[in-house]
Parts: structure tokens; sequence; C-alpha cells
């Protein structure tokens, strides 16, 4: 008997090893992620010290001429031109992405999900590269068919829908796990109220998915911004600030830009000195935005569960 | 006394499976009916039948009739015969709603948008409830904050604030304790003066205390539910016609 027990606190002591063992993989795998995160920012803002401090913050920030050339490093145009096609891509694409969110997860019948989700996926494993080259050869000729003088077809309208076809899938996905997450003895409350399918969806499923469906969107923002190799191939990449091409204030969208991404994407390859720093500075006004989009949606979606469970 | 509702040969299949098999039977106006049997037996499956929520499970049928005040229920919008006959779940699933939105959801979805009106609905419903007086200062108060019992009285407001004539329960204290059960216990039994109310329970102290009727279900190796016995409960209790039915009410199965 005696034996027999300290045979099993033995295997205990064996067991609690290895959940100690794996306890420590874990916190070393959290602690690297962090590290590597930290280091690459520290690295990027390291490189644009020299930027920085010679050309200077505000001459940066909210210079509205790029020419290096000249020593002339405003990004502002590269701002605009980011949060512009981003912007884009959100208005046509959210919609369309939640409206899919909400047919997969309520909507479709069995078989009709098992066709859609794995194509939906598909979407997401497509390289950008590969959605550019459809904007170039499909998108950017039909709409150079808009006739108005200046009109390239290259510009934030094409840009808007690749990125806005891009982010479909994230947002999609994302959304639709947000809703099938939600209980079903909430819709059965609901339809046994008399409330109808549609009633059920708008008014108990959706607020109670809120904060993943916002989760989903502030991803496919924080993926438009990132976006590069497609934005390249499409938006024309011209140093302008946009602006619309005749009086017609929607002639906006066919006008050429240039995102952060894609400015140090296209000039890193010859950079140097200054110019190279100020690319790096680039870099970093880009972390800067996501930090500020994703800190901004964590407050969003605190907010808005702190409503659903004080107030009336 | 009139009938509220009535089922006539009625017959339900999920798919293939056979899962109620004739059943004809008639419960009494403003009387609590209470549904009873062994686990399987279809009284879940049976009470589903009156607010049609069986149709939302893909691959169900039915034969036979189903009636409430002599109108075929079939033929009845689902939507607008759910806003008559309410239901209270096993497991109390109020919305992540305030209290207040949580009993105003179903006026609200069904056109009555006054927040006058809707503030006289939902304190009387709470009031039916038996909740008002403690939650009346915190009605801005998540649902989910109150506890199971609450919870379960402010499902029953939610279902009363559509005006429903009918009350369908299904084991609605299965998950409480004691003395929450005693406090639904009390509001079916004042709830009865004005609705027809039908409850599912495993507890047959519960249904000798609440129910003026009882319907026993039964199932055999074949798992298909039947109507075994149906009266008033006094009788079942005392003087049941069917050894199975005396059988279970004393406990010696299900
Ligand atoms: N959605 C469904 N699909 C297929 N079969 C089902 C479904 N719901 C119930 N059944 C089957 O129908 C029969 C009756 O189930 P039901 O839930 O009505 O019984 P019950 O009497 O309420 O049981 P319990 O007392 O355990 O709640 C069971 O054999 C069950 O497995
Ligand atoms: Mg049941």
């Amino acid at each position: 008997m005696i034996g027999n027990a300290r045979g099993n606190e033995q295997k205990m002591s064996g067991r609690m090893i290895a959940d100690k063992t794996v306890k420590y993989i874990l916190f070393i795998s959290a602690i690297l992620s962090i590290v590597i995160v930290l280091a690459i920012a520290f690295f990027i803002f390291r490189e644009s010290v020299q930027a920085w401090t010679e050309i200077g913050f505000t001459d940066i920030l909210f210079g509205g001429i790029w020419r290096p050339g000249q020593d002339q490093y405003g990004i502002l145009a590269m701002i605009v031109g980011s949060v512009a096609v981003t912007v884009g891509a959100i208005v046509l694409g959210v919609p369309l992405a939640i409206g899919s969110a909400i047919f997969l997860g309520e909507i479709a019948p069995k078989w009709v999900q098992a066709i859609l989700r794995p194509a939906v996926q598909l979407l997401a494993g497509i390289p950008s590269v590969v959605y550019g080259l459809f904007g170039m050869v499909v998108l950017v000729p039909i709409i150079r068919q808009i006739n108005v003088p200046g009109n390239s077809g290259y510009g934030l309208l094409a840009a808007s829908i690749v990125l806005a076809v891009m982010i479909l899938p994230t947002i999609t996905s994302i959304a639709e796990d947000a809703i099938r997450a939600v209980p079903d003895s909430y819709r059965s409350g609901s339809l046994a109220l008399g409330a109808t399918r549609w009633q059920t969806i708008t008014q108990v499923v959706l607020p109670a998915g809120k904060s993943g469906i916002i989760a989903a969107i502030i991803l496919g923002i924080g993926r438009a911004l990132g976006e590069t190799m497609a934005m390249i191939m499409v938006i024309g990449n011209s140093v302008i600030f946009p602006k619309p091409l005749n009086a017609n204030p929607l002639t906006l969208f066919l006008s050429q830009a240039r995102t952060l991404t894609g400015n140090i994407a296209v000039e890193i390859s010859y950079a140097t000195g200054v110019h190279e720093s100020a690319l790096f500075a680039t870099g970093v006004v880009l972390f800067a935005l996501i930090i500020v989009v994703n800190v901004s949606a964590r407050w969003l979606v605190n907010r808005q569960s702190s409503i659903q469970t004080t107030r009336q | 006394m009139n009938t509220k509702l009535e089922t006539i040969d009625y017959n339900l299949y999920y798919g293939n499976f056979h899962a109620l098999a004739d059943i004809s039977v008639k419960f009494p106006e403003k009387q609590v009916t209470a549904l009873i049997g062994p686990s399987g037996s279809g009284k879940s499956t049976f009470l589903r039948t009156f607010n049609r929520m069986n149709d939302l499970i893909a691959g169900t049928k039915y034969t036979g009739e189903v009636l409430i005040d002599g109108i075929d229920l079939f033929k009845i919008d689902p939507v607008a015969l759910r806003q008559n006959i309410g239901m209270v779940f096993q497991k109390p699933n109020p919305f992540p709603k305030s209290i207040f939105e949580n009993v105003a959801y179903g006026p609200r979805v069904t056109g009555m948008h006054d927040h006058k009106k809707l503030e006289e609905i939902v304190e009387s419903s709470l009031r039916s409830a038996a909740l008002w007086d403690e939650v009346k200062d915190d009605l801005g108060k998540s649902g989910l904050a109150l506890s199971g019992g609450q919870q379960q009285r402010l499902c029953i407001a939610r279902a009363l604030a559509v005006h429903p004539t009918v009350i369908l329960m299904d084991e609605p204290a299965a998950s409480l304790d004691p003395i929450a059960t005693l406090k639904i216990e009390d509001l079916i039994h004042s709830l009865s003066v004005n609705y027809t109310i039908v409850i599912v329970t495993h507890n047959m102290q519960q249904a000798g205390r609440v129910s003026d009727y009882t319907a026993f279900f039964y199932t055999d190796e074949t798992r298909t539910g039947r109507l075994i016995e149906f009266g008033e409960t006094q009788t079942i209790f005392t003087n049941p016609k069917d050894k199975r039915t005396e059988d279970y009410i004393t406990g010696r199965f299900g």
C-alpha cells in the first residue's frame, strides 16, 4: 500500500514537472514575442532619429512636400493617402463583410455554408500581388473609362476597391465567429417573444456579438493600413495631395495618391542618409497610426460593454 | 371549462425518428397543466409544438391537428402565434441588455415605441412577475447581473410584457435553489388566474403543488413518446388508472 502511494506521488510529481515545463515554455514564448515587437519598434525608431532631429518633427508630419532631391521630407500627403484609401476600403468593404458574416452565420443553409466558408478563407490566402494584378488588369482599365480629364484609372478608387476585397475575408470570418459565439438561447428567447428572424439578428445577435465584430473591423483597418504591394500597383504613387480632378468633389477618388507603406517600399532600395532615415520616420508614423486605431478600438469596445451592463 | 389548447392524433418526427405518437388531449383555459414523464418521453418536444419552436429544427414533420381556441395553430403566422403564447426556458436566458430593455424587448419588436407606455408595461410586467420591488431602483442594471431566480422571473416578466394568453414553461425551476423555486411556484399559482399555463417538470411534488391537470408521457424501447394518462392532478396522483403512471409517480422508475 505504502509503495503504491509513493508510486502515485512520483507520478504526480512527474506530471507536475511536465505542467511546470509547459507553463515555462509558454511564458518564454510570450515574453519572446513581446521582446521581438519591442526590438523592431526600437530599431525603426533608432533609424528614424536622424530624420526627426535634422528635419524636425512638424516638418515631417505636417510638411506637404516630399522631394528628397531638395531635402524636403513632408509626409502629410502620404498620411492623407493612407487614411483616405483605408476609409474608402472600410466604407466599401465593411458592409459587405458584415453582411456576408450575417449570411454565413445566421441565414445560409448548411450546404451553402460548406461552400462559402472555404471560399472566403481562400480569398484570405491569395497573395497581395495577385490582387494588385487584378486591380491593374481589370479595375484600372474600367475606371479609366470614366471621362474626367486627368483620370488615369490609377488612384484612390481602384485602391479602395482592391483593398475592400482584401480585407473582406478577415472581417467576414472573425465577425462570423463572433456571431456564431452568441448563445442560441438568446435567439430562441427572442423568437419565442414574437420577434422576427431579422429583428432577432439586428437587436439581439449583433449587439451581443458587438465587441467581436468591432474587433474584426479593427483588424481589417490594421490590414488596410499595412497593405503595401497591391497599393503600389494600383494607386499611382504620385506624391501629391489627393484632390478632386474637377468641380465634382467625388472625383477626389480618381486622384492618384501614395500610401505610407508605398513610400517606404518604393524608395528604400536607393535611399541613403537623411532620406533613408525619413523613410524610417514614415514607418514610425505608420506604427503610431496602427497603435492609435487599436487603442481607440479597445476603448470603444470597453465603453460599449459597460453600457450594456449598466445603462438603461 | 373552455378548452384553450387541443391536439388531435398529433404525431411528430425528427427526420425519420418518430418522437411523439397519436397524442389527443385538451388543456383547459386558465388552468395549470403539468407535463410529467421520464427523460426522453417527449415533454419538451410536445411543449414546443404550441409555439412552433419545433419549426426551427430542421427536418421536423408532423401529422394531426393542433388547435388554439379551436383554430388550427399551423395556419397562424408563427410570429403572431408566439406573441400569444409565451415561453420560459429551463435555463434563464435574459438578453445581455438592461432589465428595462429585457422587458421592453417584446413590446418593442411588435411595434410599441411610446416610451411612457413602455415604462408602464415594464412596471406592470415586473410586478406580475413578483420582481418589481427587488429591481425598481436598478432598471438600468444588466439582466445578467441578477441572481438565477431573479433572472428567471425577469424572463417571465419579459414573456408577460407581450400580453400572451398562454405561457409554456420547460422545467423553469430546474436550475434554481429551493427558495427561488418556491417563489416561481407561487408566481405560477398567481398567474394561473389570468393565463393558461403548461409546465414541464421532473419534480413530482412540484407538479402536485402547482398544477390543476397532469399529463403523463412515457416511452418504451422504441423511444417514441406517448401520452399515457391525462386528468386532474389530484386524480392522477391519488388514483392513476395506468400501472406505469403509478410506478412513475411513486418513484419506481424514471
Ligand atoms: N432537435 C432534435 N433532433 C432530433 N431528436 C430530438 C431533438 N430534440 C429531441 N429529440 C429526441 O426526441 C425525444 C424527446 O425529447 P424531449 O427533449 O422532448 O424529451 P423530454 O421528455 O423533454 O426529456 P427531458 O425530460 O430529458 O427534458 C428524445 O428521444 C430526443 O432524443
Ligand atoms: Mg425536456
